[in-house]
C-alpha cells in the first residue's frame, strides 16, 4: 500500500462526508416546516419515475451487446422479469424468473 | 411489529442483491491487501455500493483527499434526485428522518419511493424497517465477504442481475401506476408517461455519447434540464393535490405530524 493508514482514514471519512453531504443536501435546503417551493413538488413528483428509467439503463450499462452474447442474456432477463410481472403483478415471482433465465444464460450457454 | 412483517418481504430481492454484492465487496477489498476491518467499516458509514468499489482503487492508489473527495460528490450526485423524490415522503418522520436520509442507497429510495403503507401501519416505522434491513444486508454481505469470501465456490455469476430485475419491476410498477391515473384523468399516452420515457431516452442517449463510467451526471442535467423545460405541460392543473392524494400509505401522514 501507498498510503500511510492515517492517509487511509483521511481518505474513507471525505469519501464519507461527500457522500453524506450529496444524500442531505435537498433536506438542509428544505427542511421540515418550510413550504416546499411548486417548483421542487413538481420535480419531486416527476423525477422519481425519470430516475427509475436511469437507474435501469444503469443496471445494463455494461451490458455486451458484440459478440458472442449480442446483449441476448440482458434482453432475455429484463424481457422474462418484464413479463412475468406484468402479467403477474408479483415482483418476487418476476424477479427470481428473470434472474434465473439471466444466469443460466450467461453460465450455461454463452 | 406489523411494520416489521410488512416491510421485510419488499426487502427479499435487496437481501440476495446486496449480500451477493457485499461479499464481492469484502472479497476484493481483502484480496486487495487492505484490512479486514475496513469493508465491514465502509460498508457501514459508506454505505454506497458503487462508490465503495471506487474506494478500493482509490485506497491503492496515492494520497489525494480532493480528488476523492470530487469523485464522491460525482458519484453520489444521485442521491439530490433520491433527496428531491422523498422531501414529502419523509417529512414529518421525526428523530428517524436523519437516519433514513444516512441510508438512502438506490435501492432503499426506490422500495420506499414505491411502497405502499399498508393500512394500520405507521410510515415512519415502515420506512425505517426497509432502510436497516437494507443496510443489514450489505454489511452481513460484506462481512461474509472480508471473512469467509474465498471459501465461497458456488458458482453465482450472474446472481447480481436481482438488482436490476428489482428496477425493472419498480420501474414497470411505476408505469402501470401512472397508465391507470391516465385513464381516470384521460391524458395521452406520451402525457403520462413522459418522465419515464424522458429517463430512459436521456440516459440512453448520454450512455452512447458519454460511455458507461461517466454518464450519470449529464444522464441527470438532460434529465433535470427536459423536465424543467417540460414543466408547463407536464404539470397539469390539480397536480399538486395529487401529490397529496391520500392513497393507502399516505392516510395516516397527517396524525402522524
Amino acid at each position: 500500500m501507498i498510503m500511510t493508514t492515517s492517509q487511509m482514514w483521511i481518505t474513507i471519512a471525505v469519501v464519507a462526508a461527500g457522500t453524506v453531504f450529496t444524500r442531505f443536501l435537498p433536506y438542509i435546503a428544505f427542511p421540515e416546516g418550510r413550504k416546499i417551493p411548486p417548483f421542487v413538488q413538481y420535480l419531486g413528483k416527476v423525477l422519481g419515475p425519470a430516475v427509475f428509467g436511469l437507474l435501469v439503463v444503469y443496471c445494463l450499462r455494461n451490458s455486451d451487446l458484440l459478440a458472442p452474447r449480442f446483449g441476448i442474456p440482458e434482453i432475455a432477463g429484463v424481457g422474462v422479469t418484464g413479463a412475468v410481472f406484468v402479467t403477474t403483478k408479483q415482483m418476487m415471482i418476476a424477479m427470481a424468473a428473470g434472474t434465473a433465465v439471466y444466469m443460466i444464460l450467461v453460465q450455461a450457454v454463452f | 411489529m406489523r411494520e416489521l412483517r410488512s416491510a421485510f418481504p419488499k426487502t427479499i430481492p435487496v437481501l440476495f442483491g446486496y449480500i451477493f454484492l457485499g461479499i464481492t465487496y469484502g472479497l476484493l477489498m481483502v484480496t486487495s491487501g487492505l484490512p479486514v476491518y475496513l469493508p465491514i467499516l465502509t460498508a457501514m458509514i459508506i454505505y454506497t455500493g458503487s462508490m465503495e468499489f471506487l474506494l478500493v482503487d482509490i485506497l491503492l492508489s496515492s494520497f489525494n483527499p480532493a480528488s476523492a473527495l470530487v469523485t464522491a460528490l460525482m458519484v453520489g450526485a444521485r442521491h439530490i434526485f433520491y433527496g428531491l423524490s422523498m422531501l414529502s415522503k419523509y417529512r414529518g418522520t421525526g428523530k428517524a428522518k436523519f437516519y433514513l436520509i444516512y441510508t438512502t442507497s438506490d435501492e432503499t429510495f426506490a422500495l420506499n419511493y414505491d411502497a405502499v403503507i399498508p393500512e394500520g401501519c405507521d410510515r415512519t416505522k415502515y420506512y425505517f424497517f426497509v432502510s436497516f434491513l437494507d443496510q443489514l444486508y450489505w454489511i452481513c454481505g460484506a462481512a461474509i465477504g472480508a471473512l469467509a469470501g474465498s471459501f465461497i465456490t458456488v458458482n453465482t455469476e450472474g446472481l447480481d442481475f436481482v438488482m436490476t430485475a428489482m428496477f425493472v419491476c419498480i420501474f414497470l410498477n411505476q408505469w402501470v401506476k401512472d397508465s391507470d391515473e391516465a385513464k381516470k384523468s384521460g391524458l395521452s399516452f406520451l402525457h403520462a408517461h413522459a418522465p419515464e420515457i424522458i429517463g430512459v431516452a436521456g440516459s440512453l442517449v448520454c450512455l452512447l455519447i458519454f460511455g458507461p463510467d461517466h454518464f450519470i451526471i449529464p444522464s441527470m442535467i438532460v434529465i433535470l434540464l427536459i423536465l424543467t423545460l417540460a414543466r408547463k405541460t407536464l404539470e397539469r392543473p390539480g397536480s399538486k393535490e395529487e401529490m397529496a392524494e391520500p392513497t393507502a400509505g399516505d392516510a395516516g401522514k397527517e396524525s402522524v405530524k
